[in-house]
């Protein structure tokens, strides 16, 4: 009846056990708090079927939030594992636990935080800037939502009932076979990313129809904001890349399932042909993560230095080379595989090559700020600290794409250090820039910049402090993944460690600074426009329309007459100057731009919530193989998706 | 250093020099990586060094831009050149096209030459013949077989200073690492393939030997010694190793192959023929090749 799930999958030692009692409390809290203040209806009506983009963006940034509380109490957990399992102690999590930990905190990491974060922006914003009402696919975009959602709920379950995988985030195989790892944690780590591995493909597919024919009259591709072109090369690569996870961790399953021999050790599998397969995913991945972040940048730097972005085409240019370069690189992963010279050596130029574009886009962002009028707000800080950060990371990684200094480095904590410097410092600050951009506009309050500046500084230190010792350590000859370490690494180890509290005490100030914020929001208010410039610093669309924009983003349609385009309407009533007063230019601007007409907008949907609840029901079946209840889920699926193809009022009309 | 090692190239020549000039440094000895005591190793540093050179010639600037615009730009600043329009510059942006073009086309230049020079597989040198040591990556343990001596042992090895040593890399568990810092950089070790790894030690001494790749629970505990002696030490270390009656045939293979964690090396003085072989090709699913 119930597969290979007996009572004894809810037992487990006692540091496992806190982490199960912080999920199921956790769990109890939030619905008992939903029915204390009777907000289930609203729950339901305003959010759970909701497709809008907003709010669907802002329930990605709050699974990202709070996926990003677990993985960083992964990250503490990992760090005072190595501060204290020295010599012969060791230390206060077992070698498999361990294990589970820095697998899951990878996984979270990657799948969990920095995709809804990025998901969360893309939704919020790109709609905004290319003057359009809603995405292409509305219904398809809530499914996608909490496709991903299920996903994480399954891996968190996993802390509940059974275990998680202790194989790393890529899950190598053989270990990851059933002959090495028999129990449920690979499985658990196999569904959880095929479900949320869906949401994300389609969300891919929805946001490059999106940007190619949704865009305003007027807005001609090579018209439209950085940011968007950055998410329009990222959905291309997640088009591309995510078929590839699905069918290796397909495959995958498949020998763990039905005792197939493609990555086995034996009759013929291989674990190389999985190394190549999931790298030729994983590292577009980071692609996909890093070019919105490009495109974030590109936003902000010339908002906050008053002045134009420099070299736009040169900017679209080097995306679409990155797009394609992205799949051209990813032996890079395992030199040490044992490729000839000229394999490697390829791969590694191939890889260096990358840095041509990215240099061209740092470039232009420092001639961005060339004769500008810098206001350092926090947006802005975040990209100081990013390009500090990412030029180290950038030649740390040059340096290892050379096969030769990539065989001393590969597999040693100075890789760890590299991916995270570009990770965090990369990816994570943008998206931090973009969150402290971009929530005026969303929720129609500032957020306090002091304690936003202190969230920058902890991090910034903290980041230095946990990840330059890395580097170093890497130079030791310390490896990875290793759940009991040598005395001569500890001094740097604490080090480490140290710098990881001083994040924790950045992560601290964000959220003492959103608490502030919202108790604020009264004082707070923010214009339509609210960053600093002679007439609102705002360019592009999103800022053209009030703050929070109504649910149909625009009355009407904006006409496009060039680059920056809101900046283009602002300047129609003549030179933007300083001491101008910013109301009665807004106005007469948009009056001019607009036509009115009827909107028409979707209406809102349980049946992408419900379909996601299926996934995961069905997950959780074949995880555990319970087979009655995975066929149960799929046909569910199929029966429901079938009968909303055929509703055709899907759609309503709100009269102007 | 005298290296008797004669690999030729310029990337190698190159190193040997700035190794001089590095050496007094004592600090580095922490940094195994950048402390070689094999050709290898301080070629691979070399590579690094270089490389990394290269890349400060557009990093340093950057970053001077970078905090010099900051500051000079500030909006506090009024003084300072204002140009809200200013766009676009055909030359300016041909120029950042070509700085890193430049710098890369270096680089990929010296990623050419040294990746073919630094081909793990590529023999040392062609006049001596490199001494074979066989690996085999076990849970969680090193399996060392020496086939022209018949020795084996379990994380410990032995090889003579200067001499080129060829490992062959395989296992009978999850994907591992094979790596000894001092000495060169790494590769995996695979179940049914062999990997080659050629090294040479030029000083002796005691080395940190590495599983880099994680392969489960033991992982942490995984770990080996190569030591690199002088020849007359290591003949006599041979000869010492093949007094012990212990012989490694396929049945104490077997059991020594069972998961577990190894603290003391092992030392077998004699090996069932044909063991590595029947150990690689033992995944084809075929019965085990008999002798």
């Amino acid at each position: 009846m119930f597969g290979k799930l007996t009572p004894d999958a809810f037992i487990h030692g006692p540091v496992e056990t806190g982490a199960q009692l912080i999920v199921v409390v956790g769990a109890l809290v939030v619905i008992g708090l939903l029915f204390y203040t009777k907000s289930w209806g609203w729950l339901y009506r305003n959010w759970l079927t909701s497709v809008d983009h907003k709010k669907i963006g802002v329930m990605y940034l709050v699974l990202s939030f709070v996926m990003l509380m677990r993985g960083a109490m992964d990250a503490l957990m990992m760090r005072a594992q190595q501060v204290v399992a020295v010599g012969d102690s060791a230390g206060y999590l077992s070698p498999d636990h361990y294990s589970q930990i820095f697998t899951a905190h990878g996984v979270i990491m990657i799948f969990f935080v920095a995709m809804p974060f990025m998901f969360g922006l893309i939704n919020l914003i790109v709609p905004l800037q290319i003057g359009s009402r809603d995405v292409a696919y509305p219904f398809l975009n809530s499914m996608s939502l909490w496709l991903t959602v299920a996903g994480a709920m399954l891996m968190n379950l996993s802390l509940v009932a059974g275990e998680f995988a202790a194989v790393g985030w890529l899950a190598y195989p053989p270990l990851s076979e059933l002959q090495f790892s028999p129990g449920v944690g690979v499985d658990y780590y196999i569904w959880a990313l095929q479900i949320a591995g869906v949401g994300t493909l389609l969300s891919g597919i929805n946001f490059l129809v999106t940007i190619i024919k949704m865009r305003a009259p007027g807005m001609w591709l090579m018209r439209m904001p950085i940011f968007v072109w950055t998410v329009l090369g990222s959905m291309l690569l997640v088009i591309f890349a995510f078929p590839i996870l699905t069918a290796t961790l397909g495959l995958l399953s498949l020998d763990r399932i039905f005792g197939m021999h493609f990555f086995t050790t034996d009759l013929g599998g291989s674990a190389m042909m999985y190394v190549n397969l999931i790298w030729a995913w994983g590292h577009p991945e980071v692609y996909i993560l890093i070019l919105p972040a490009f495109g974030i940048f590109s936003e902000i730097v010339p908002v906050f230095s008053q002045k134009k972005l420099f070299g736009y085409t040169s900017m679209v240019v080097a995306t679409l080379l990155i797009v394609i370069l992205s799949f051209v690189v990813w032996v890079h992963h395992f030199f040490t595989m044992g490729a000839g010279a000229n394999v490697n050596a390829f791969f590694g130029i191939m890889t260096m090559v990358i840095a041509i574009p990215t240099g061209v886009k740092v470039f232009n962002w420092l001639f961005t700020m060339f004769r500008g009028r810098i206001v350092f707000a926090t947006p802005m800080l975040w990209f100081m600290g990013f390009l500090t950060t990412f030029i180290l990371g950038g030649m740390t990684g040059v340096l290892m794409a050379i096969p030769g200094a990539d065989f001393q480095l590969h597999n040693s904590l100075f890789l760890v250090a590299h991916f995270h410097n570009m990770i965090i410092g990369g990816v994570l600050f943008g998206f931090f820039a973009g969150f402290v951009y971009w929530f005026p506009k969303i929720f129609g309050f500032t957020l306090n910049e002091r304690l936003g500046k202190w969230a920058f500084w902890n991090w910034i230190v903290g980041f230095l402090l946990a990840f330059i010792p890395l580097y170093a350590l890497g130079l030791m000859g310390m490896t990875r993944r290793l759940s009991q370490v040598d005395p001569i690494f500890q001094p740097l180890l604490i080090v480490a460690a140290v710098g990881a509290c001083v994040i924790a005490l950045g992560m601290f100030f964000q959220i003492l600074q959103l608490i502030v914020s919202v108790l604020q929001r009264k004082k707070n208010i923010a214009g339509p426009d609210p960053w600093p410039g002679p007439a609102g610093g705002g360019r592009t669309l999103e800022w053209a329309t009030s703050s929070p924009p109504p649910h149909y983003n625009f009355a009407s349609i904006p006409r496009v007459h060039g680059r920056d385009a809101f900046w283009v309407l602002k300047e129609a009533n003549g030179p933007v100057k300083e001491g101008k007063t910013w109301p009665e230019r807004r106005s007469s601007a948009l009056e001019a731009a607009h036509e009115r007409t009827h909107i028409e907008m979707p209406k809102y949907t349980p049946v992408g919530f419900i379909v996601a609840g299926c996934a995961f029901l069905s997950g959780f079946g074949i995880v555990w193989h319970i087979w009655w209840l995975a066929l149960l889920g799929l046909v569910a699926i199929a029966i429901i998706l079938i009968a909303r193809s055929f509703e055709s009022e899907i759609e309503y009309t709100i009269a102007v | 250093m005298h290296s008797h090692c004669t690999v030729s190239s310029s990337i190698l020549d190159g190193s040997t020099l700035e190794h001089g000039i590095i050496k007094g440094v004592d600090f580095l000895s922490v940094f195994a990586v950048l402390d070689p005591k094999g050709a290898i190793a301080l070629a691979e540093r070399g590579l690094m060094f270089h490389a990394v050179l290269f890349m400060l010639i557009v990093a340093v600037p950057v970053y001077i831009l970078l905090f010099f615009f900051a500051w000079r730009y500030r909006t506090g600043n009024t003084k300072a050149a204002y140009a809200p329009h200013w766009e676009h510059s055909k030359m300016e942006e041909l120029i950042w096209w070509a700085i890193p073009f430049e710098i890369i086309l270096i680089l990929g230049a010296l990623t050419w030459t040294s990746t073919h020079d630094l081909d793990p597989r590529k023999t040392l040198n062609v006049n001596v013949a490199p001494l074979v040591i066989e690996v085999v990556a076990l849970d969680w343990k090193w399996l060392f077989l020496y086939p022209e001596e018949n020795i084996a042992t379990v994380n410990y090895v032995r090889v003579p200073r200067d001499k080129p040593v060829r490992f062959d890399i395989t296992a009978d568990a999850p994907m591992n690492s094979f790596w000894i810092p001092e000495l060169g950089g790494q590769i995996y070790a695979m179940t049914g393939m062999i990997t080659s790894l050629n090294l040479i030690a030029n000083e002796v001494g005691e080395f940190a030997g590495k599983s880099a790749n994680y392969s489960g629970e033991g992982f942490a505990q995984m770990k080996f010694t190569a030591q690199a002696t002088s020849q007359e030490n290591f003949d006599a270390w041979v000869a010492e190793v093949k007094t012990s009656s212990s012989t490694l045939s396929w049945s104490e293979y077997e059991m020594l192959a069972e998961p577990s964690v190894t603290k003391e090396p092992l030392y077998y003085g004699s090996v069932e023929p044909n063991l590595y072989n029947m150990i690689v090709t033992k995944f084809t699913g075929l019965p085990v090749p008999s002798h």
